[in-house]
Parts: C-alpha cells; sequence; structure tokens
C-alpha cells in the first residue's frame, strides 16, 4: 500500500516548519514556531483568537514569506522554489478556506471542475465524472447548477472541501471547518473528515478553535497561544497535561493577564506603539 | 499499448498497473472504451494496481455506463484495499460489478 | 506658542505630503509590477502551462466594450453637436463660422473621441473591475488561486489588459464618428450646407496623423485604465465600506489618469 508521496519523500515528513518568525508590521506573531506534519495524519493546530493559528496556516499555503525560519512540504524549501516548481507542488496540496471561498461567478460544478481544467488535459468527459464524484463524496450530488450565493453556509463548506479533494491532493488545508455551523453538519463535516483520511491517505491539517471538533478528529494536536507552540502531541496528552494555559483553554476560562503597573500607565498615557 | 489485454472465455480482461493517476488515466481510458467499442465484455484487473486516484475511477465510471448503454458487461476484478478505499469514497464499490477473480464471475455468473 | 503651533503645523502637514507622495510612488511601483506580469503571462504563460484563455478575454472584451456602445454613442454624439453649437456661435462674431467644420474634425479625432471613450470607459469598467477584484480579494477567492496554483494576475488582469487594448481603440473610432455626426448635424442646421458638403470637408481638413493620434492615445488609456482598476481591486481591504472607497477610488484615479496622460500627450504631439 504505497503511494506515491510516500514512494517520493520516503517516510519524510509532509510538513516541516523550523523556527518560524514572522511580523506583522512590528508585531511580532510567530515566535519561532516549529512543527511536522507526518503523511496521513491529522494534525489539528488549536488556538484562540490571535493565537496566530490563521498565519502560520498562510505561512504554510506559502501566501506570505517568512521573516526567519524554514517551511518544507514534501522535503523542498519553499523559500527556494521557482514559479513553475511552486505550482507543480500546490498540485498536489487542497485548501478548503474558512468562507469557502468559491468563486461567485461560477456555478458549483464549475468551481470544483477548475483546478482540473487549468491543470490537467484530461477528457472533458472525465473531468465532470471526475468533479461530480467528489460532490458525491462530500453529499452535494445534484447540487452542481447552482451558484455559491445560493448556499447554505455547510453546503458551501462542503463544496469548498470538493474543490480541495478535486485534484487527489496528498495535502489538505481545512480552515475552521466548524465555525458557523450548527452543531449537526459540524459533526457531519467531522466525519466526513476522518473519512478524507482514511480512503484517500491524505495528511491533513485542520486549523480550528472548536475543541470538541478537534478532539474528534485530531491525530495529534498542536496547542497555538500568543504567537508560541505550548504543546504539540496525542488527544490524550492534550487533555492530561498539566499546562496552566492549556488547562484553561480546555476548560474555557479566560486567563488574568497580570498588570505591570508601570507599563500599564505608559499605555493609557502614550498609546502603544 | 501501456496495458496488456487477453482475451479469455468471452472476456477482454484489460490489466492496469503501477500508478493509475493523471498521467495515466487517460491511456487506460482510451483502452477500456476501445474494447468496449469493438462489442466486447470486459474484466478490468485491478490486482496489479498500487495506487489509482479519482481520474483513474472516472475512467472505470466512463468506461461501465458506455457498457451499459451498449447492452455489455463490465466488471473489476482483484481490486485491493487501496482502490476498494477510493471507490468506497464515493460509493461506487456499490455501484461497480466487483468479483475476486474471473473465475468468481464464470462461477457465479452475472 | 503660535509660532510653536504653526511649526507642527507644518511638519504634520509636510509628513502627509511625504506619505502621500511616497503611497503615489508606491501605487505607481505597483502597477508597473502588474503590467509587467501581465506581459510575461500574455507571451510566456504557454511555457508555463498557465496560459491567458482567450474566452476570459472575449468575455471581457463583451463587458469593457460592447456594452459600452450604446452610453458612448449617446455622449459622443451629443458632444459633438454641443461642440459644433458653442463653435458656431462663437466664430460667427468673427464671420468664420464655416471653419468650425475643420476644427470639429480635428479636435474629435484627435482629443474628443478618445477623452469621452476613455471617460465612459474608466467610469463604467473602471468600477466594476475593481469592485469584482476587491469582492474576490475580500472573499479569499484570490488566495484560493494562488494555492491552486493559478496566478492571479494571469487570470484577471492579463485579461482585462488584452480586451482594453483591443477594444480602446475600437470605441475610440466609434466616438469619432459618433462625435463627427453629432457636429454634422448641427453644422447642416446652421449653417444651411448639406450633410455630403460637411463630411466632404471635414475628410478634407484631416490628415491620417489626427486618426493615427487618437488611437494612440487609446492604447495608453487602455493600459492605464486596466492598471489603475486591477490594483485598487487588489488593494481592497475593510469590508463593504472598504470595497466602496476602492471603488471610487478607481473611478476617480483612473480619470485623472487619462486626463493627466492626454494632456502630457497633447503637449508632446502638438509640437
Amino acid at each position: 500500500m504505497q503511494t506515491q508521496a510516500q514512494t517520493q519523500t520516503d517516510m519524510q515528513p509532509v510538513i516541516e516548519v523550523e523556527e518560524l518568525v514572522t511580523y506583522y508590521g512590528r508585531q511580532k506573531i510567530l515566535d519561532r514556531v516549529s512543527l511536522n506534519v507526518e503523511d496521513g495524519e491529522i494534525m489539528v493546530i488549536m488556538g484562540g483568537s490571535g493565537s496566530g493559528k490563521s498565519t502560520l496556516l498562510r505561512y504554510m499555503l506559502g501566501l506570505h514569506h517568512p521573516d526567519s525560519g524554514c517551511i518544507r512540504l514534501f522535503g523542498k524549501d519553499t523559500s527556494t522554489l521557482g514559479g513553475r516548481e511552486w505550482t507543480e507542488l500546490r498540485k498536489k496540496i487542497g485548501v478548503s478556506f474558512q468562507g469557502g471561498a468559491l468563486f461567485n461567478s461560477m456555478t458549483v460544478g464549475e468551481n470544483v471542475c477548475m483546478p482540473l481544467r487549468e491543470h490537467t488535459r484530461l477528457d472533458e468527459n472525465t473531468i465532470r465524472i471526475m468533479s461530480r464524484m467528489k460532490l458525491e463524496v462530500v453529499n452535494m450530488a445534484g447540487y452542481e447548477h447552482l451558484m455559491p450565493a445560493q448556499l447554505s453556509g455547510g453546503m458551501i463548506k462542503r463544496a469548498a472541501l470538493a474543490r480541495a479533494l478535486v485534484m487527489d491532493p496528498k495535502l489538505l488545508f481545512f480552515d475552521e471547518p466548524s465555525a458557523g455551523l450548527d452543531p449537526v453538519v459540524a459533526a457531519d463535516l467531522d466525519k466526513l473528515i476522518l473519512r478524507i483520511r482514511d480512503a484517500m491517505q491524505v495528511a491533513i491539517v485542520v486549523v480550528t478553535h472548536e475543541l470538541e471538533s478537534a478532539f474528534k478528529i485530531a491525530d495529534r494536536i498542536t496547542v497555538l497561544d500568543r504567537g508560541n507552540i505550548l504543546m504539540t502531541g496525542s488527544v490524550d496528552e492534550i487533555r492530561n497535561s498539566d499546562n496552566q494555559r492549556i488547562r484553561n483553554l480546555l476548560t474555557r476560562t479566560s486567563e488574568d493577564v497580570p498588570v505591570d503597573a508601570e507599563q500599564y500607565l505608559q499605555r493609557l498615557t502614550e498609546g502603544a506603539d | 499499448m501501456a496495458f496488456p489485454i487477453e482475451d479469455r472465455q468471452g472476456f477482454a480482461v484489460i490489466a492496469l498497473s503501477g500508478e493509475v493517476d493523471l498521467n495515466k488515466s487517460p491511456d487506460a481510458r482510451k483502452v477500456i472504451l476501445a474494447c468496449l467499442k469493438k462489442q466486447k465484455h470486459v474484466m478490468v484487473d485491478l490486482s496489479a494496481v498500487e495506487y489509482i486516484d479519482s481520474s483513474g475511477v472516472a475512467s472505470l465510471v466512463e468506461g461501465f455506463q458506455y457498457a451499459r448503454s451498449n447492452n455489455l458487461e463490465f466488471g473489476l476484478i482483484g481490486v485491493s484495499d487501496a482502490a476498494m478505499n477510493v471507490l468506497r469514497l464515493a460509493r461506487l464499490d456499490k455501484v461497480f460489478l466487483i468479483y475476486d477473480s474471473l473465475d468468481d464471475r464464470l462461477a457465479n455468473g452475472s | 506658542m503660535a509660532a510653536e503651533h504653526a511649526a507642527t503645523g507644518f511638519r504634520r502637514l509636510s509628513e502627509q505630503v511625504g506619505r502621500k507622495f511616497v503611497s503615489g510612488v508606491e501605487d505607481f511601483g505597483y502597477g508597473a509590477a502588474l503590467l509587467g506580469e501581465s506581459l510575461f503571462w500574455i507571451f510566456f504563460g504557454y511555457w508555463f502551462r498557465q496560459r491567458v484563455r482567450l474566452q476570459a478575454v472575449f468575455a471581457e472584451m463583451m463587458s469593457i466594450g460592447v456594452q459600452a456602445i450604446p452610453v458612448l454613442a449617446v455622449l459622443a454624439f451629443a458632444n459633438g453637436a454641443m461642440m459644433a453649437m458653442q463653435g458656431i456661435y462663437t466664430l460667427r462674431e468673427f464671420g468664420a463660422e464655416s471653419q468650425i467644420i475643420s476644427g470639429i474634425a480635428t479636435s474629435v479625432t484627435r482629443e474628443f473621441g478618445v477623452l469621452i471613450a476613455g471617460i465612459v470607459v474608466a467610469g463604467r469598467s473602471g468600477s466594476a473591475i475593481a469592485a469584482r477584484i476587491g469582492t474576490m480579494q475580500m472573499a479569499q477567492e484570490i488566495d484560493a488561486l494562488r494555492v491552486m496554483g493559478i496566478a492571479p494576475v494571469r487570470y484577471l488582469v492579463a485579461p482585462v489588459l488584452v480586451a482594453m487594448l483591443v477594444m480602446m481603440p475600437v470605441l475610440t473610432l466609434l466616438a469619432d464618428g459618433m462625435a463627427l455626426l453629432g457636429g454634422g448635424m448641427l453644422s447642416v442646421m446652421e449653417l444651411h450646407i448639406s450633410m455630403e458638403t460637411y463630411f466632404d470637408r471635414v475628410l478634407a481638413s484631416l490628415v491620417p496623423g489626427d486618426i493615427w493620434q487618437g488611437l494612440l492615445k487609446s492604447l495608453v488609456f487602455a493600459v492605464l485604465i486596466a492598471l489603475v482598476a486591477t490594483s485598487n481591486g487588489f488593494n481592497a481591504s475593510g469590508g463593504a465600506e472598504g470595497l466602496g472607497r476602492a471603488t471610487t477610488r478607481s473611478v476617480v484615479l483612473c480619470i485623472g489618469a487619462i486626463v493627466v496622460a492626454d494632456m502630457i500627450f497633447t503637449f508632446f504631439l502638438i509640437q
């Protein structure tokens, strides 16, 4: 049962992030973040808002260049890749964005077909069957002629997932799968993610703030907090962690930020720099 | 041809092998449709397939559809676990005629 | 105290001017980069398996060009008529009203035909393109393109650029024709000549250079509108309000850019 990705990379992690440091303006967003994602596993990156998890995702997608540190996808250092190599790499990567990011001017079917039309020279008939197969996988059969504006939130997420899967990626990114969905729909989506991992031998990175969903689908979890990785481990390791910040996150207690009188006064009178 | 075809007991047995992906599935599609167009019943042998992606499966679907509309038989034999997972994901395991081997098909009839 | 106030005021003003200038240079650089990348995809996209799709170009040509024809025709016609009216009344004082025809002929073909076409396209497409790309930017559709391995500039800017370069000269010729026709209607009524005589005189007073001048400008306008509109779209941020701002800014800058470019052009061409 050897897959293409395995023969090429030979047990190498699919994603390696090493000492990633990023800034937004002068503000440090990620501070020496290191992370590996292995082939065939579901890695959940968890953290509250402002933890830097969305930023980490955007860097792993190659939408920004790291200020320092290095990101390797399938063993290739992304900062040294040329345009054509990036394009080749991206054919092996599927992304489902938080809001779906379906192209609003196209039908659902055209959206799903688009990567195939742009990147392959398959017969039109084959392309159509492939896209319908993926719509079947996400339970969206029969909706291919609708426009994205006519879909509900859950349907948009599933259609976006179908588009992300259509090239049979070896690496799938999923940004906030359950955000904005009712619990039943969200649970369905979790099951779908597990099914996809088992059937397609794909490494999946899920970015979320939903604990319940994270515990249900994760093989490993990375907890991000204020730009730092608090811990990476299995579901049980995270659950049983005695790190106070992780405990707070699990029990949903908000943290008391210690007050430094000097700095506080300065912030009030002179503003943050 | 990249994929060998054997005539056995009224069936054209097409043996796919290796990685049937975006690069190779157009060939597979051509071979399958060519056999069916000669009005032959077709069995596709997947036992030597290491990896099949959805473009490969789409080619099988096209063959199956063509066979059905022309009253021909189209079946899959020797489906590996990996290939079965891909079929199952799209619930195609309930659509295709799947046999262990050609003998299995001959013993049980259609 | 007052002097100090004035000093800080001046410092703030100069700071603002400086910042505006820097961001202006930045915008200019951004536009130039867009142009370069678009040209790259248009000419070399094939080798990178990223061809600029003809289908997309045709779609843009429809919305930029064909659908602009009714508005443009009416505006150009009215403008030609107004020029004739003003010209005839002004020149009548000198008893030289019949000279108006050659005046209309050269100013329409060199100047006003292309300017009207430019303003109509800037108003219609300058806003529509900025709004479309801005919406895509905010809905992460641009990011989606990039992670799919589809260069956004190739997909969104290059077709617009090509369509503009094809349609602007066509629209310019149309505007020329309609403006001359408008001027002709007035001339026929006021100067008591026939339409035939009017067009004979128009043709007699034109040299090919007049038409070329207009067409050359139309190509420059095409590039300016395409780049200003798309770059405003890409840089849109801040929700619905930001989208509105980007759209308005796009139209204003498009019109500003073509008028300034027109002035510079005319200055050099008329020498």
